[in-house]
């Protein structure tokens, strides 16, 4: 390249005394203009794959509970994503209250998984934080684990009746959305 | 297959030479679109535009695949997912309207390409195959923009489907079944949208092959130039790179420039506003025409009126792809040889008027299907083909061309003091470099 340059060039033009010509310039600034230019092309191209508006516009959700009668639990769909809503019994609130926070692998208090005024709610995304399945547990009958909440049958976490992770391969706790109590039978998540 | 004096590849990069023993991709490039590649040095800005076509072909496939992560090819959504695609995925918007502007963008800057092939005798020997290959570039993009245009499922793109399938109906005996087998219908339906996405989406790649084979062939020669004259002597060419990636880079800012012009500011001037309304069988637009690029060759289909042993609509539709076969013989029927149109002061002034009849053509097959706009057509299709077939063969006999410069050098120079002997190009012994 350098060399065929210098072969056209007559000889003396535009030499500067530092041996950076005009052309240097002019190369390093036309090639930097194209790069920037093409590196923002890839901003859209890329951003393209994000959630679409539409998407993002099902992202809140309202629910009512009042057929969900006490020791009962539901999945619903907020985001494409199945969520728990489990109206808690005196007995498993009795028995997640002994649980010893410090000892756990995410150590959050009962109070924290759940909302003040509404302690018997408890609310969480149905997606176990290993690798995304839904825990069993929710329905009649379903193997609910050691610990008397959920249990994940693809790779074996148990979880608590607030969803705390107690045993298993899961690093957290199944996830709690935002959401407010609209009314004391309806609750907005999202 | 470049020329003697071609530099050669020699890397100093450890990794690159290791890489150059294994898999010569950078020599490729090099041979190519780099130093290794001769050029004459004399090419003006008309030869930017074939890097030009092939910045289109990528932008096209690019942003196509952007659209096909969000468009569905079912004709109950189809129309809806392109919507979708305007106001709901990020910058839905400009993906399409690059796509759409794209389009025409690419067949500006093909007619622009073919227009220099045959002003500047391109397709004469030994380039004829170069010229071949990309006539059926040419015929596939037609395909490729016409099912493309279906795929939104708006009215136009509905009775685009319709009217250009029933072109296949005027062929006797077999062609009702031939328009069936297109459709998988008797009308264009799922079936249809459904093979035509896959289709739009398969002839890119099509076309991005037969491309290679375009530019081997072209390299094999190597490039034609405006005076036609072989190179004779390394005093001829310059390499690819660096001079002709920048002058091609200057040709690329300036057309980025008109197409986001275009996408940001007109996005919809070269589109028909009917195709936002969505697919309806049971109506037709009041005025139905083509994208502006198939014009010429709408307007010949439509010359036909009156059966003349056969009947009207299949001497149109004989007389639409025989405008388009016949430039497969050009370089048979333009005998002279003499390659650029600079030195030949008859050929010179039909090829102006062959711009202008295609320009006409263009026009009138823009317009509504009635007089005088009918009978125009008739004349300016008599003409394209009398052009080919009469004009060319005689003027090649008759006329008498302008003295050719003895070289590239001295037609840039004005004088070449390289006193290199006549020699046929590509064969020239290699001279020592100065």
């Amino acid at each position: 390249m350098a060399s065929v340059d210098d072969k056209q060039q007559p000889a003396g033009e535009t030499h500067a005394e530092d041996g950076v010509r005009r052309r240097d310039f002019l190369n390093i600034a036309a090639v930097s203009v194209a790069g920037v230019g093409g590196a923002v092309v890839l901003l859209p191209l890329l951003n393209q794959m994000n959630p679409s508006a539409d998407v993002l516009a099902l992202s809140s959700i309202e629910v009512d509970l009042s057929p969900i009668e006490e020791g009962q639990a539901i999945k619903t769909v907020w985001r494409k994503q199945p969520v728990f809503i489990k109206h808690l019994t005196a007995r498993e609130i009795a028995e997640v209250e002994t649980i010893d926070v410090s000892g756990l692998r995410d150590p959050q208090t009962f109070e924290e998984r759940t909302l003040e005024g509404h302690r018997n709610w408890y609310i969480s995304l149905a997606v176990c934080t290993h690798l995304g399945c839904i825990p069993l547990g929710s329905a009649e009958g379903e193997n609910k684990g050691e610990y008397d909440g959920f249990f994940c049958p693809c790779h074996g976490s148990h979880y608590d009746a607030v969803g705390r992770i107690m045993k298993g391969p899961a690093p957290e706790n199944l996830a709690v959305p935002e959401y407010e109590f609209t009314s004391d039978t309806t609750v907005t998540i999202g | 297959m470049s020329f003697p004096w071609a530099e050669q590849y020699t890397p100093k990069n450890p990794f690159m030479k290791w890489m150059d023993e294994r898999l010569p991709l950078p020599r490729l490039v090099y041979n190519s679109v780099g130093a290794g590649y001769p050029v004459p040095r004399n090419l003006n800005y008309w030869w930017n535009f074939g890097v030009l076509a092939g910045l289109f072909l990528v932008i096209q496939i690019i942003t196509g695949i952007v659209l096909a992560m969000h468009y569905s090819s079912d004709t109950s959504v189809a129309f809806w997912t392109v919507e979708h695609i305007m106001r709901d995925v990020n910058s839905g918007w400009l993906m399409r309207y690059l796509h759409a502007n794209g389009a025409s963008f690419f067949f500006i800057v093909i007619y622009i390409h073919i227009f220099r092939g045959l002003y500047f005798g391109s397709y004469k020997a030994p380039r004829e195959m170069i010229w071949l290959l990309g006539m059926v570039i040419f015929l596939l993009m037609m395909a490729t923009a016409f099912m493309g245009y279906v795929l939104p499922w708006g009215q136009m793109s509905y009775w685009a489907a319709q009217v250009i399938t029933g072109l296949f109906e005027a062929i006797p005996l077999v062609g009702t079944p031939i328009k069936q087998w297109l459709l998988g219908g008797f009308a264009p339906d799922n079936s249809t949208l459904n093979r035509f996405f896959s289709l739009h989406y398969l002839l890119p790649f099509v076309i991005a092959g037969v491309v290679i084979l375009h530019i081997w062939a072209l390299h094999i020669p190597g490039s034609s130039n405006p005076t036609g004259v072989d190179v004779k002597g390394p005093q001829d060419t310059v390499p690819f790179h660096p001079y002709y990636t920048a002058k091609d880079g200057f040709g690329v800012g300036v057309v980025l420039i008109l197409l986001t012009i275009m996408v940001f500011f007109l996005p919809n001037f070269l589109g028909h506003p009917d195709n936002y309304i969505e697919a309806n069988p049971l109506q037709t637009p009041a005025h139905i025409v083509p994208e502006w690029y198939f014009w010429p060759f709408y307007a010949i289909l439509r010359a036909f009126t009156v059966d003349f042993i056969l009947p009207a609509k299949l001497w149109g539709v004989i007389a639409m792809f025989a405008s388009i076969l016949i430039l497969f013989f050009l370089p048979w029927l333009d005998k002279s040889p003499v390659r650029s149109g600079r030195y030949r002061p008859q050929f010179k002034i039909w090829w102006w008027v062959l711009l202008a009849d295609i320009a006409i053509l263009g026009y009138l097959g823009g317009a509504p299907a009635e007089e005088p706009y009918v009978m125009f057509s008739q004349a300016a299709s008599i003409y394209y083909f009398a052009h080919f077939l009469i004009v060319l063969p005689i003027i090649s006999r008759t006329e008498r061309p302008r003295p050719l410069p003895n070289s590239i050098t001295e037609a840039v120079l004005g004088k070449d003091e390289s006193g290199s002997p006549e020699l046929p190009g590509g064969t020239a012994e290699p001279v020592a470099a100065e």
